[in-house]
């Protein structure tokens, strides 16, 4: 098969994932409440972002004997992280049959400058991004399908509010520009002219868009969701709370519905305790700072 | 084909609780047929002549369609005659029994369906091969499910490596893979004329 064919392939199963909830889980135990809560992906690792903030030092990609725990347990895609420019991880990810591989700023940078080149996989790669040139800089390698780069393990949305709200307007910037200002803007974001193009004729990033880090509760998910998210990430906030079961449907009945506020009301009733969380101010280490 | 004036009486509407439905609505808007989003029990207030079942997670979709109260008035619909598409996700919906899955959904189809019967992701492919009535069409098959068994009074429309991947029950088409993905809307367009439009016809005549 080409290796435009496989990008293709890549980028259809990431729209085969939007309006869901792909939740980070440690166990196989976990896997199958998120399953059965109605996830629509799961992000198999180690420790969730939290533990990882606790724990510091340097953190890797997950026992791949754990993974393979994960995807014996569930029916559903299953996702694991690989660090920054950590391209061996990727191919004993790939090497599993992982379905999606995270190349993850949650995990410790392998490489303080280049990313993985993701065009020498057949598995599908999703990247975090703060801004169109983050987003695009990854699609360029790459990448099949963005999601935000929000703190993760911190219970905080203003992070992820903040990459969706500036790449929309970016995207907006671009849509409204004569096409003889689109040569410069793409030197601008160290991205080619036809990604801009493309952006400019669409009016959309050419792949997926998810929401990630910081997504705590049901209205932080269609907070998200309202702000154009295609789908949403859910790290720490399920199984760091009281009720994760619960939460966790909660949730995706939110992603679904995102606009009906009566039902999100009802959805957020006796949730029990939600994450702790930290500020943003009150952290030490930016994990979203990590790869540019 | 472009705008065809003479399907704007048509309104399908296309379950939107997870998945590729934007796709779908796509499609058929090309096809000049009015469409809405289901995402909820009071969407299935308005008069519609058929039903979309889209691509996605098909464990995600089947417990949305029951939380939302959604699953038991759609499933009367179809059983009833609602002339129903469902693409991938959509097809597990619509099987009578699953071979590697202890959950059945509207069981509407007499059919026996194997899950990711191509495997993880690294299995999904691209291919061209025939549809019966269409000619050969493009097939975008991401983690899919195949037919692996059809009851005597199922047609089969199309098949890949010998494994049937279309079929039509009465009025229910269901597809192993995406007509949603490409550009080429003859399979819209089939189910449409084929289906959609027939029904009607026939239902007038009845009444």
């Amino acid at each position: 098969m080409s290796t435009e064919n496989r990008y293709e392939l890549n980028k259809n199963l990431a729209q085969m994932l939007k309006g869901g909830v792909i939740m980070d889980v440690t166990t196989p135990e976990q896997a199958k409440i998120a399953e059965a809560a109605g996830a629509a992906a799961v992000m198999a690792l180690e420790r969730i972002p939290a533990d990882i903030r606790a724990a510091g030092g340097v953190s890797r990609m997950s026992d791949p004997k754990m993974i393979k725990g994960i995807q014996d347990a569930v029916s559903i895609p299953v996702m694991a992280k690989c660090r920054i420019g950590h391209f061996v991880e990727a191919q004993l990810l790939e090497a599993i049959e992982i379905d999606y591989i995270d190349e993850s700023e949650v995990l410790s940078p392998a490489d303080d400058i280049f990313h993985i080149n993701k065009h020498e996989f057949k598995v599908p790669f999703v990247c975090g991004a703060r801004d169109l040139g983050e987003a695009l800089r990854r699609i360029e390698e790459g990448a099949s399908m963005i999601r935000t780069k929000g703190e993760p393990g911190t219970g905080d949305i203003v992070q992820a509010v903040r990459h969706i709200r500036l790449m929309n307007q970016e995207i907006a910037r671009i849509t409204s520009m004569r096409e003889d200002e689109l040569f410069n803007r793409a030197k601008e974001l160290q991205v080619s002219y036809e990604l801009v193009r493309y952006v400019h004729d669409h009016k959309r990033l050419p792949v997926v868009n998810f929401a990630a880090g910081g997504v705590a509760t049901p209205a932080d998910a269609a907070l998200m969701m309202q702000l154009g998210a295609e789908g949403v990430f859910v790290g720490s906030g399920i199984f760091k709370s009281g009720n994760p079961a619960k939460r966790a449907a909660a949730i995706v009945q939110a992603v679904t519905n995102y606009t009906d506020a009566k039902l999100i009301a009802k959805l957020s009733e006796d949730l029990g305790e939600a994450m702790v969380g930290i500020n943003e101010n009150e952290i030490a280490l930016l994990m979203a700072e990590r790869g540019k | 084909m472009g705008e065809d004036k003479t399907n704007n009486h048509i309104k399908i509407g296309v379950l939107a609780v997870q998945g590729a439905f934007a796709e779908h609505r796509t499609m058929l808007e090309k096809l000049g047929v009015e469409t809405f989003e289901i995402r909820q029990l009071r969407d299935l207030e308005q008069d519609f002549d058929g039903l979309i079942l889209p691509g996605g997670e098909s464990t995600v979709q089947g417990k949305l369609l029951h939380d939302l109260g959604l699953f038991e008035p759609l499933r009367e619909r179809i059983e009833s005659g609602l002339p129903t598409l469902g693409t991938c996700a959509g097809l597990i919906l619509l099987a009578e029994k699953l071979s590697n899955d202890g959950h059945t959904y509207f069981a509407t189809t007499p059919v026996t369906v194997e899950r990711n019967a191509y495997g993880r992701q690294l299995g999904s492919f691209y291919t061209e091969e025939n549809f019966e009535g269409i000619g050969k069409i493009p097939m975008t098959f991401i983690r899919a499910p195949l037919i692996q068994r059809a009851s005597q009074d199922v047609q089969i429309l199309a098949t890949v490596q010998n494994q049937i991947v279309a079929v039509r029950y009465k009025n229910q088409l269901a597809i192993s893979f995406h007509p949603e993905l490409n550009s080429d809307l003859r399979v819209h367009q089939y189910f449409v004329e084929e289906i959609v439009k027939a029904n009607q016809i026939q239902a007038k005549k009845a009444a």
